[in-house]
């Protein structure tokens, strides 16, 4: 039985999870249980959703240097608006999504950097999530603390939205027609363009797809949080980066892997946990962190290696 | 036979009895001491004194372990993430300097749930179920313009050296020291720059603002930038005014050197970095069973004329003037807040 590329993509990430999980359970036997889970992971869920969001944005071959701001905004939204009056707090978010198609838009029409658009974005999303609170605070609406707090039978939330998200991502990145014109575009834009598909519309559209994944990430993260602060997730820009690239998606645009990037999610929470539970001094653990991804990245490219020799012979 | 097995069981009574009875009821529990930053002077000095007061605790078996965990970003979803590995390990309280004064506030309360103590001081977190040990910055400012108007009944012209722009401990050791200006009309604040709690800021914003200002008698601060006020009073050649000090090194040795030269006199006034400490006590007496109110008050460390020496002696180069408290202080403190 021949493996697919796709395939050999998800088995890196998924072993080396695999790998920290069961290092974990050696050192701290008490995470093998359903509130142990839940403590490893619910933190994973919001992180989940903006790699979502950056993959969505790197599937196109762009990068979202914002995501941690814009992220951050969210949460001040959620915190302040949605919370106090949901109609204008919806409106925002939708408002919110509509920037980011266009400036979808404007990377395409322009032909701009987007690294250079996103970064200008980051301070135009840092600086409204500091009008709206200047100081910390905020409280999260009901409804999402006790979707982020539920205890569903058997698996723990945290398990159970990092699952959904991932296969809901994946049927619409990996399975349906828009997501094929998605990849399409990061992939070939010329084929797609002389297939006579609109790509300003492509692009804008997978633009606001990723906004409304980070707006989801903003949400999720304030539900487990129960408050803001315009700094909240300003982490989330590399992170998300990381998370996609460990997930086995790539920078060249259009070979991304939706499973693999939540994996990779979970992976880089699960590495924090890691070196916690080793007692590595913070000063250190920055540095241990990048270790631990060079080492996944190595051993893909081994096993990229591997499968062009085989693809020759 | 019989006797013998007699004797087994006392020598077995006595062996766990003995140390328990002899020892406070916490020698089996495990703190953890969560920190969000450690890149400046102050941080270093309260990680220093959490090892050196906390390591002798857990060698007279006080408490059983007491780790501290430094997050390495500052930032507050690495913390809640640390927090709850905290935990996971099976921590029986956790000892909190707070990246952010809310965003913790979902893992401080999954720590309750879980049964465990959580004490917040210096960058305190806002769970009702957490306790609290702060620093009454208003104090601190107020006390300045007492001392001055114990020093100087005359009063004068002030000149007000602020903080980071935005921050609450700005904000409050601002309003202490207009409140104190309020009760001593005699002092006016002529003119006010942000320091940013920084020599090298603070003597660029002193140099700019006193070609404008008339005879300034007093300096009020915030600490880290009278140093720098100084340099810049020297630069401009005008007669050094009383500088209130902030009890880092520099302005100690600055404030020692014109001691010795003409017999200046100032003080010297901020909240000690092993406050760390304090909080390790009060979790310890938590654990103890002691009753202890949510919100308790640190008192800061003032250095006067006579002291100065001393203080000066026990100050690392570059490092701040520094005390560790002791149980018994933390006693104090629980029953100054009842």
């Amino acid at each position: 039985m021949r493996i697919s590329t796709g395939t050999i993509r998800l088995v890196i990430p998924a072993a080396s999870l695999a790998l920290l999980l069961a290092a974990v359970f050696y050192m701290q036997p008490r995470a093998m249980s359903y509130t142990g889970l839940n403590l490893l992971f619910n933190l994973a869920v919001p992180i989940a959703l903006a790699t979502v969001a950056q993959m969505l944005v790197m599937a196109v071959n762009d990068l979202d240097l914002s995501m941690g701001a814009f992220v951050s905004f969210c949460a001040c939204v959620t915190a302040t608006f949605l919370q106090a009056s949901p109609a204008v707090g919806v409106l925002i978010f939708l408002g919110a999504i509509a920037a980011y198609a266009v400036i979808g838009v404007v990377i395409h029409v322009r032909e701009l950097p987007s690294i250079v658009v996103t970064l200008g974005m980051s301070f135009v999303w840092s600086g409204l999530a500091v009008l709206m609170l200047p100081s910390p605070g905020g409280e999260a609406p009901g409804w999402a603390r006790w979707l982020m707090t539920s205890r569903p039978p058997f698996v723990p939330m945290a398990i159970v939205a990092s699952v959904i998200i991932a296969l809901v991502t994946h049927f619409a990145i990996m399975r349906s027609s828009v997501g094929v014109l998605i990849r399409g575009v990061g992939g070939n834009v010329r084929s797609v363009e002389r297939a006579g598909w609109s790509v300003i519309r492509i692009r804008a559209g997978t633009y606001a797809l990723a906004g409304f994944f980070a707006v989801l990430s903003g949400i999720a993260l304030v539900g487990l949080t129960t408050s803001a602060d315009a700094n909240i997730a300003l982490r989330y820009t590399l992170l998300s980066i990381a998370g996609v690239i460990l997930g086995g998606g790539e920078f060249i645009g259009g070979k991304v892997s939706p499973i693999g990037a939540v994996i990779g999610a979970l992976t880089l929470t699960l590495a924090g946990s890691f070196l916690s539970f080793m007692r590595i001094s913070s000063d250190w653990q920055i540095g241990a962190q990048g270790a631990i991804l060079i080492v996944v990245l190595a051993l893909r490219l081994l096993l990229n290696r591997l499968e062009k020799r085989e693809k020759s012979r | 036979m019989i006797i013998r097995k007699m004797l087994f069981a006392s020598v077995a009574i006595a062996c766990i009895a003995g140390p328990v009875s002899a020892l406070a009821d916490t020698s089996g529990k495990k703190i953890a001491l969560s920190n969000n930053y450690a890149g400046n002077s102050w941080r270093q000095a309260m990680l220093t004194s959490w090892d050196k007061i906390t390591k002798e605790a857990v060698s007279k078996k006080i408490v059983a372990a007491a780790d501290p965990f430094t997050t390495a970003e500052n930032q507050a979803t690495e913390q809640a993430a640390q927090i709850q590995n905290m935990i996971l390990q099976g921590y029986d309280a956790i000892v909190i300097n707070a990246a952010s004064p809310t965003a913790l506030n979902g893992a401080v309360k999954e720590a309750c749930n879980a049964g465990i103590t959580v004490v917040s001081f210096d960058g305190i977190v806002t769970e009702p179920c957490a306790w609290r040990i702060a620093v009454d910055f208003k104090a601190m400012g107020e006390s300045q313009v007492e001392y001055l108007a114990k020093k100087l009944p005359k009063g004068g012209n002030l000149l007000e050296i602020r903080g980071l722009a935005g921050v609450s401990v700005d904000d409050e050791i601002h309003a202490g020291i207009q409140a104190g200006v309020r009760k001593n009309p005699q002092f006016k604040i002529v003119g006010a720059v942000n320091g940013d709690w920084a020599q090298d800021v603070a003597q660029r914003a002193v140099a700019g603002i006193l070609p404008s200002l008339p005879e300034i008698t007093a300096v009020v601060t915030q600490g880290g930038d009278g140093y720098g006020a100084a340099q810049a009073f020297a630069a401009a050649n005008r007669p050094t005014p009383t500088i209130v000090m902030g009890n880092r090194e520099d302005e100690l040795v600055w404030w020692k050197q014109q001691k010795d030269k003409n017999g200046y006199e100032t003080m010297s006034v901020s909240i000690a970095p092993g406050v760390s400490t304090l909080a390790f006590w009060v979790a310890q007496q938590i654990l103890d069973g002691k009753q202890v109110k949510k919100d308790l008050v640190v008192p800061f460390l003032r250095i006067d004329q006579g002291n100065l020496e001393t203080n000066l002696a026990g100050t690392q180069k570059g490092g701040v003037a520094n005390v560790e408290y002791s149980l018994e202080d933390a006693q104090k403190v629980i029953s100054a807040a009842k």
